[in-house]
């Protein structure tokens, strides 16, 4: 009974310290500064007590009590903890929370505590084999088996989550953990596509933030607001804006006393990820971009001085834009003019930063052939891609999509550009790709898919259903003649403006692809991602 | 030295040969560096594509010097390094004289009995397989397409009397008329693309279309030394100098006039692939590509 005595101890200063303590957290958080280490152990310490007292009050056996509350005191040991409990209890930081907590309560070394905690899991094991039906310990152990059990369910990721108002509420407190602003949706969302999210363009997530914004190092805050306002598009270009502000944050950053580099900084990341997942999703390369930094960074040894760490983190950086981007594009652009022979005429869709490159490289080379441009509304990056060919010499032809069944019988070849590649061999690209795809599959003209190996990405999807993007639908509205029919279809209540990002593309369709590795058959991007795998 | 070599023994696939003589050429090479050693093996390769131009030769030479070259060559001395490689030179040639052996093996089990086999110009594993059902008592009938210019086919059905397979032999153009009676289609390769496609003989390719037409199963066989770093996407993509023999390259200015001696059967229409490796699907082939060349 000591124990319960003790905690209700700890439970009565908890409260008194807590009231102040939160009175300040609240007004830091309003000034905009970023919350000190105290404060945010306080926040956690107090969300602990809220668990543990719910907990209380369901009235458990004793038992589960206290091994609730040494793997909340342990959280090195994620099996047994709550699925609440997030990426953010770090090892650092937790330590140093343990030791508040550890030193109000009757004086416990932890590797005391761990034995007790083995000890108490030796009895249960032993008891559960021992008894067969629910006695009061098999019962009190079968809700230690339970969260148990979910582990091996997976966690949808959030994005595609949004008319689950769980998910909401979670993403909700996750942001509000991270101080990064919540961008709420926009406008009425066509039934099949409620489950993603839906913003606009006259809602940027930078209105939210005050300035200045001492959270969100304003290099980020720069880039969020390019990306929702559509000044860098692309999934190159998204990418490579992406490590250069990252190349800033790092150079910009400076340890804090009493932390490691190599875990402190992969914290700071995770803001503003979630942040530029606010102003638009994530795309599949700078997922991977992201991975590949946070690993570099948590390679860094920890006697390695701060400058050097720095500027090795910032090579690396540099080194995977130039490989995986910029080496990459030649390599592929040296196996793709192989494919283009002397009076073809080449169809491409959109503006792939790859296949125009591609394009002018084989026009320097002296190919003979001619371009044929197809568009589509309301993105009209063909034009771009357009201008781009033409300012090269080569001839080109421009249609909307409508007109791609009259156009195709003249064409020999098609060349495509991807977003990402996913592990089942299906292609997913710019809405339009897979129409694109189909028509010339009709006609028997090959279709060919340039892309570079960091886009490839472990997903597997087979419809465009299940996971897109939903960009601004006021973009649909058109005025022709000083006339805008659409102006009010917010009005109209069975209407919905539809306006998809990118559609998902089946191997049949898709006879080669062209990879820095050289020239693979679609169904061969799993073989590619083992091969990948296995160097690093 | 390869026309003798293939003179001498009939039976073994242009591909073999041309690897003997390379090994040969290796063996009397007295080249000081292992770079000019190197050099000299690429040379020797172009000669024999020269004067027999087949996908094989050019295939299998190059698999060969990438075998060989594939182990640690840092011996301080170049007669050890030269006897390393002509040491895996012919452990190469004798996985590759095994391997018709395990394709018929691996074959010969999906003739059923009472099977009517269509066939297409003469190839030597094909012929295997055809025999090891014949000694596994099965009892089937063939059919055997003349395969023109060089009226091939007529040479695999005066084989396949010897055996005592009752054989018929069709006209090219036939091929359509004759596929409702066959119940599968069994050809070889000259070799196999890595978009898990066959380039055989010119007529191949009519044959897959018809027997995917009648949904009739179409059975490729293949040893493993015929795969080929080559992506086609049609008939006008395969290179010139396999399609046109290589006096033919060199003499004739007009190549439209010239007919073509192989064409190219992309994978959507091949059932299964039969190869020393196992039996692959197509889109399996680009796997064992990159294992193979990587």
């Amino acid at each position: 009974m000591a124990d319960s005595d003790g905690r209700q101890v700890v439970s009565i200063n908890h409260s008194t310290e807590e009231d102040v303590k939160l009175q300040e957290v609240v007004q830091a958080k309003c000034e905009g500064k970023e919350l000190t280490k105290e404060e945010k152990q306080r926040l956690r310490k107090e969300k602990k007590q809220h668990k543990k007292n719910k907990k209380d009050d369901r009235g458990p056996p004793e038992k589960e009590k206290e091994k609730e509350k040494a793997s909340v005191l342990a959280p090195s040991k994620p099996a047994t903890q709550s699925p609440a409990h997030k990426a953010a209890p770090v090892p650092v930081n937790a330590s140093a929370s343990e030791s508040p907590v550890a030193a109000e309560k009757p004086a416990k070394s932890k590797a005391e505590q761990r034995a007790e905690r083995r000890a108490r899991q030796d009895t249960e094991r032993a008891s559960k084999q021992g008894k067969k039906e629910g006695g009061q310990q098999s019962a009190s152990s079968k809700p230690k088996a339970t969260p148990n059990e979910l582990q091996p369910v997976k966690r949808l990721p959030e994005h595609i989550q949004v008319d689950d108002p769980a998910a909401l509420k979670k993403l909700a407190k996750k942001l509000e953990r991270q101080q990064v602003p919540l961008r709420s949706d926009y406008g009425y969302k066509v039934s099949l596509f409620s489950h993603l999210h839906q913003y606009s363009r006259k809602n940027p997530p930078t209105q939210q933030i005050s300035i200045p914004a001492t959270v969100i190092h304003p290099s980020i805050v720069r880039l969020g607001l390019q990306y929702s306002q559509g000044i860098i598009a692309g999934s190159n270009a998204r990418s490579v804006a992406l490590l250069h502000a990252f190349k800033q944050v790092i150079q910009d950053y400076s340890t804090p006393p009493n932390e490691e580099l190599s875990r402190d900084l992969v914290n700071k990341l995770s803001p503003y990820i979630s942040f530029l997942s606010q102003c638009r999703p994530l795309s599949a390369s700078m997922g991977n971009a992201i991975k590949y930094i946070k690993k570099e960074i948590s390679n860094i040894p920890s006697q390695c001085k701060e400058e050097e760490a720095k500027r090795r983190l910032q090579e690396c950086i540099d080194s995977y834009i130039n490989e995986k981007i910029i080496l990459a594009s030649e390599a592929i652009s040296k196996y793709a003019i192989e494919k283009i022979s002397d009076g073809d005429v080449i169809l491409v869709y959109g503006c792939s930063s790859l296949v125009n490159h591609i394009l002018c490289e084989a026009f320097e080379k002296q190919r003979k052939f001619r371009v044929i441009v197809v568009d589509s509304r309301p993105r009209l990056e063909g034009r771009e891609a357009l201008r781009r060919l033409v300012k090269k010499g080569i001839r080109c032809t421009y249609v909307l999509i409508s007109a791609l069944s009259y156009i195709l019988p003249e064409v020999s070849k098609v060349f495509l550009g991807a977003h990402a590649l996913l592990a089942n061999g299906y292609v997913m690209s710019r809405v339009g790709t897979s129409q694109i795809a189909l028509v010339a599959k009709a006609y028997n003209v090959p279709v060919l898919v340039c892309c570079e190996t960091y886009k490839f990405c472990e997903r597997v999807q087979t419809d465009s259903f299940e996971s897109n993007e939903l960009d601004d639908p006021d973009d649909l509205i058109v005025t022709r003649n000083g006339k805008t029919h659409l102006e009010n279809w917010q009005t109209v209540k069975s209407l919905g403006l539809l306006n998809l990002v990118y559609d998902v593309t089946p191997p049949d369709f898709v006879d080669l692809v062209i990879t820095d590795l050289g020239m693979i058959p679609c169904t061969s991007v799993p073989v590619v991602l083992r091969v990948k795998n296995v160097d690093q | 030295m390869h026309q003798e070599l293939i003179r001498e023994d009939p039976d073994v696939a242009s591909a073999v040969a041309a690897i003997r003589s390379l090994l040969k050429f290796l063996k009397r090479d007295q080249s000081e560096t292992i770079l000019g050693l190197r050099e000299n093996m690429t040379k020797a390769i172009h000669r024999l594509e020269e004067t027999d131009s087949s996908v094989a030769v050019s295939s299998g030479g190059e698999l060969f010097l990438r075998f060989i070259s594939l182990t640690s060559l840092e011996h301080p001395d170049l007669s050890q390094c030269k006897n390393v490689m002509i040491e895996r030179g012919e452990l190469f040639l004798k996985k590759i004289s095994l391997s018709r052996g395990k394709v018929g093996k691996l074959c010969h089990t999906f003739i059923k009995d009472g099977a009517k086999i269509l066939t297409h110009s003469s190839s030597r594993v094909v012929l295997k397989v055809l025999e090891n059902a014949a000694a596994d008592n099965k009892r089937f009938t063939v059919y055997v397409t003349e395969s023109q210019p060089d009226s091939a086919g007529k040479l695999m059905a005066q084989k396949l009397c010897n055996l005592n397979i009752p054989v018929t032999v069709v006209l090219d153009a036939a091929v359509g008329y004759i596929m409702e009676k066959v119940d599968l289609v069994i050809v070889g390769a000259e070799g196999v693309v890595e978009s898990g496609g066959v380039i055989n003989k010119i007529g191949t390719y009519q044959m897959a279309v018809c027997s995917k037409a009648h949904n009739k199963p179409f059975y490729v066989v293949a040893e493993s030394f015929k795969f080929v770093r080559l992506y086609p996407l049609n008939q006008q993509d395969v290179p010139d100098r396999f399609k046109y023999k290589a006096d033919i390259l060199k003499t004739v200015k007009d190549l439209n006039q010239e007919h073509p001696m192989i064409d190219y059967t992309p994978p959507s229409l091949i059932t299964l692939l039969f190869t020393d490796l196992g039996v692959l699907t197509p889109s399996a082939v680009s796997d064992e590509l990159i294992k193979l060349y990587l």
